[in-house]
């Protein structure tokens, strides 16, 4: 177990360095003047300069990577060129609302997608595993931003339930949070929902197909029994993956979603970054998602481990 | 020549209206601004938050763009022109408690155009001489020539009057004198102004202000029919106004901004360097199908580079009116190989976008074929505007007030080298009789409009709509801002 968490563990160490140096590179070529953009078109190039060193960006490029890296080990994220504050905040800020957005989507789509999936299996065949499936299809086809609008017509517009969006911070109370969060969660969770059933069903099947069903049906389990206490555990796997796939992508592809909800989540803050040149932010929160990404799969290895015990033997 | 203005016609100005009502309002914006400084970025959302409501200057505009006395009730300009001296209004305090004195207007005029500025219009600032503190209610400033526009860039939100006390925090904590104080940011989301109690003038009816951002034009339509927003300023889904004009729950605003949308061509480079042919493209294109098809029908047509509004505009429209087949015969004229093939880069506003499409359409109809390149506002600043002008074709609104003397430069994005307009816009410049001013600004624009130096399109629309009680919100947009120190809620 000890030497399969250090292998992993080297590899996140591995996949950081490697992201680090591209993801500066990509950026850096980009076209663009931070302070070219800040200031507008009726700068004058003697301003022009004059922000351009007060934001640091007359050093070398070599210079400025290390100075990041540095700062970044540091867990110094720097300050944005924009904004003028810390980065660290600024991702804090919009973590705030991303990180517990998608939470709230994946705890939906776990709650949605585990009984779908195991129901379907056990139906295998029927109507009502046909028709479930059939649901998820359309769950997958439908594109969210367009359900997403479609709530917001019914419940905020029609209804009023809702607010058509915004965060309402946390400072509002929980009950605030979860009424600004739950449609983006729903409009988040119904694609992934489906996908994840899917899974599941098709994970259960396969694995109620081995030999070691047979055998624990032919010790007198029933086919109901044999699926809860043995073939689940053994469909969990690709069911893992797929989550910790779902975990990184809504935390920072929720960015259609924040912009229908106008929530101040991580992707637009990427977004603005971008057309504004905010060179530092965007570097900085690219590298904190590329962490996250990597720390997912890296937990998820681990948590393969949990389930199987032939790879903890390694 | 003396002039001296007093605080009187500003008092009755904002006396209007009923007496202090204690309620809220929720303004909805596309953009967020970056930062509360607005003496150090071009981004217009900074002003339209804090100009005249969290900061003010000398002077202020009003809704039609005339220029008022803000923290100076009155000044005397003297006979050469060169000398303006301001009378502050006393008893003025910041929002953190300082007394807002000369020294800060020397303080905030010489830090605009200091060395190391980063104020985005240090151009404003470029005829001052000198600024110096008479008494404590008196500030001299000296020009190096006189300027019939002096009290006009007093009144921009890159001149407003800042404290050296809070000039630290200004980024995220503003202080200024206005009839509000900066409340909290929730950033991303909202921001939220207080109404100033101690405000040295007619104090501002609303009890307190929250900006929301709401980029998406679909999101922004959700939030006003939802009720989330009470004010939408700039509602930037014009296909929807009619729907909210029909409703009676909503009143729509329509009035003008500084924006002249044009069609530029490079006029340093072949093959637009002939005015032949620029003069073709002029005649190609029919306005009011862009009009119509980009804008869904609003905006006025333009003939020259000048806001249409401005009581020195000229309608010179009928110089370039639609005719393709006159287009067609100035190309043949010209002698240019067709079809003539050109780059059209189009900046990410829809003006831009969908204006493009229909302008490349037309263009190809007299046999002109733009090649049409999107591209992000970084590229657009960095290739087209500023370094190698690098571009043929390219639509882009000019917001800023007055910008036509900004053509007079050859090196500007549109190339244009004529000394006679350069020579028109240095006299306009320094020029303070009214008329003889209006009269050279006629000169110039017909200049601009005979030379073909770019097509001119229309002047930007701003489309505002507001739940029905909201009374005494600007129509239009003489510079970027949401002045709310007159709005209330109908009783």
């Amino acid at each position: 177990m000890l030497r399969y968490t250090l292998t992993r563990f080297l590899s996140l160490c591995l996949s950081l360095a490697v992201a680090s140096v591209v993801i500066f590179a990509a950026i850096e070529v980009l076209p663009g003047d931070p302070a070219s953009i800040m200031l507008g078109v009726n700068a004058q190039p003697d301003t022009l300069a004059a922000l351009r060193s007060e934001l640091g960006l007359d050093q070398p490029m070599v210079a400025r990577y290390f100075a990041w890296v540095t700062g970044l080990l540091q867990g110094d994220f720097g300050i944005s060129y924009t904004y003028r504050t810390p980065v660290a905040q600024m991702i804090a800020d919009r973590l705030a609302v991303s990180l517990p957005l998608a939470l709230y989507a994946l705890g939906l789509t776990v709650v949605i997608a585990f009984p779908v999936g195991i129901w379907a299996a056990s139906r295998r065949g029927s109507l009502g595993d046909v028709s479930v499936m059939g649901l998820t299809q359309l769950g997958v086809a439908i594109p969210n931003f367009w359900f997403a609008m479609l709530m917001v017509l019914v419940f905020a517009i029609n209804l009023q339930w809702f607010s058509a969006g915004g965060f309402a911070g946390w400072d509002a109370g929980l009950f605030a949070v979860l009424k600004s969060l739950t449609l983006p969660a729903v409009a988040l969770a119904l694609p992934q929902a489906s996908i994840l059933a899917r899974v599941m069903r098709s994970a259960l099947l396969d694995t109620l197909s081995e030999d070691f069903i047979r055998t624990a049906r032919a010790k007198g389990l029933s086919r109901r029994q044999a699926l809860w206490r043995h073939a689940l555990r053994n469909a969990l796997i690709p069911v893992l993956t797929i989550i910790g796939m779902q975990f990184s992508f809504l935390l920072a592809g929720g960015i259609i979603i924040e912009n229908v909800f106008y929530l101040p989540g991580l992707g637009r803050l990427i977004f603005q970054a971008i057309s504004a040149r905010d060179l530092v932010v965007v570097e900085s929160v690219v590298m904190l998602l590329v962490f996250a990404v990597i720390l997912v799969n890296f937990l998820v290895e681990l948590a393969y481990a949990a389930v199987d015990p032939r790879l903890r033997a390694r | 020549m003396k002039s001296k203005i007093s605080a009187a016609a500003l008092a009755v100005a904002l006396a209007a209206g009923p007496a202090l009502a204690q309620d809220g309002l929720t303004v909805g914006l596309q953009l967020e601004p970056p930062h509360m400084d607005p003496t150090s970025a071009a981004a217009g959302a900074i002003d339209q938050v804090v100009y005249a409501n969290v900061f003010e200057g000398l002077t202020r505009f009003g809704s039609d763009g005339s220029v008022n006395p803000g923290l100076a009730s009155s000044w005397d300009i003297s006979e050469d022109g060169l000398t303006y001296t301001f009378h502050l209004v006393e008893g003025v305090k910041f929002h953190d408690g300082t007394d807002f004195e000369a020294t800060d207007v020397v303080f905030s005029l010489d830090r605009a155009r200091g060395e190391d500025s980063v104020n985005a219009q240090k151009a404003l600032f470029a005829g001052i001489e000198s600024v110096e503190a008479v008494d404590p209610a008196t500030v001299k400033v000296t020009l190096s020539a006189p300027d019939g526009l002096f009290l006009f860039k007093m009144a921009w939100g890159d001149a407003v009057i800042v404290a050296p006390e809070s000039i630290e925090d200004i980024k995220t904590a503003p202080v200024g004198t206005g009839a509000f104080t900066f409340g909290n940011w929730v950033q991303g989301d909202s921001i939220t102004l207080q109404n100033n109690a101690d405000y040295w003038g007619e104090p501002a009816m609303l009890d307190s202000a929250t900006f929301k951002f709401i980029s998406d034009p679909t999101a922004a339509f959700a939030a006003m029919m939802a009720g989330d927003v009470d004010v939408f300023v700039a509602f930037p889904a014009p296909e929807n106004l009619p729907q909210f004009d029909a409703d009676p729950r909503y009143n729509v605003l329509i009035g003008n901004t500084e924006g002249e949308t044009i069609l530029a061509m490079n006029n340093a480079r072949e093959p637009f360097s002939n005015k032949l042919v620029r003069e073709a493209v002029a005649h190609a294109i029919n306005r009011q199908d862009i009009i119509d098809g980009a804008m869904f029908g609003y905006g006025t047509p333009i003939g020259t580079f000048f806001a249409p509004h401005n009581p020195d505009y000229v309608d010179l429209t009928g110089l370039s009116d639609y005719d393709p087949e006159k287009a067609k015969a100035l190309l043949e004229e010209a002698g240019v190989a067709l079809p003539l093939k050109v780059k059209m880069t189009l900046p990410p506003p829809s003006y831009a976008r969908r204006g493009g499409e229909i302008v490349a359409a037309q263009l190809r109809a007299v046999g002109i074929e733009p090649e049409i390149e999107n591209v992000e506002w970084a590229q657009w600043l960095e290739n087209t505007f500023r370094n190698a002008h690098d571009y043929d074709l390219t639509i882009i609104s000019h917001t800023e007030p007055m910008d036509i003397s900004s053509l007079a430069n050859p090196d500007y994005y549109t190339g244009y080298d004529n000394p006679a307009f350069a020579e028109v816009i240095e006299k306009v410049g320094v020029e303070s009789d009214p008329e003889v001013r209006s009269e050279l600004l006629g000169q110039a624009q017909t200049m601009l409009a005979e030379d073909y130096v770019a097509g001119f399109l229309f002047e930007l629309p701003l489309h505002t709509v507001a739940k029905t009680g909201v009374e005494g919100l600007w129509v239009n947009m003489p510079t970027q801002a949401t002045d709310l120190t007159a709005v209330h809620w109908a009783k």
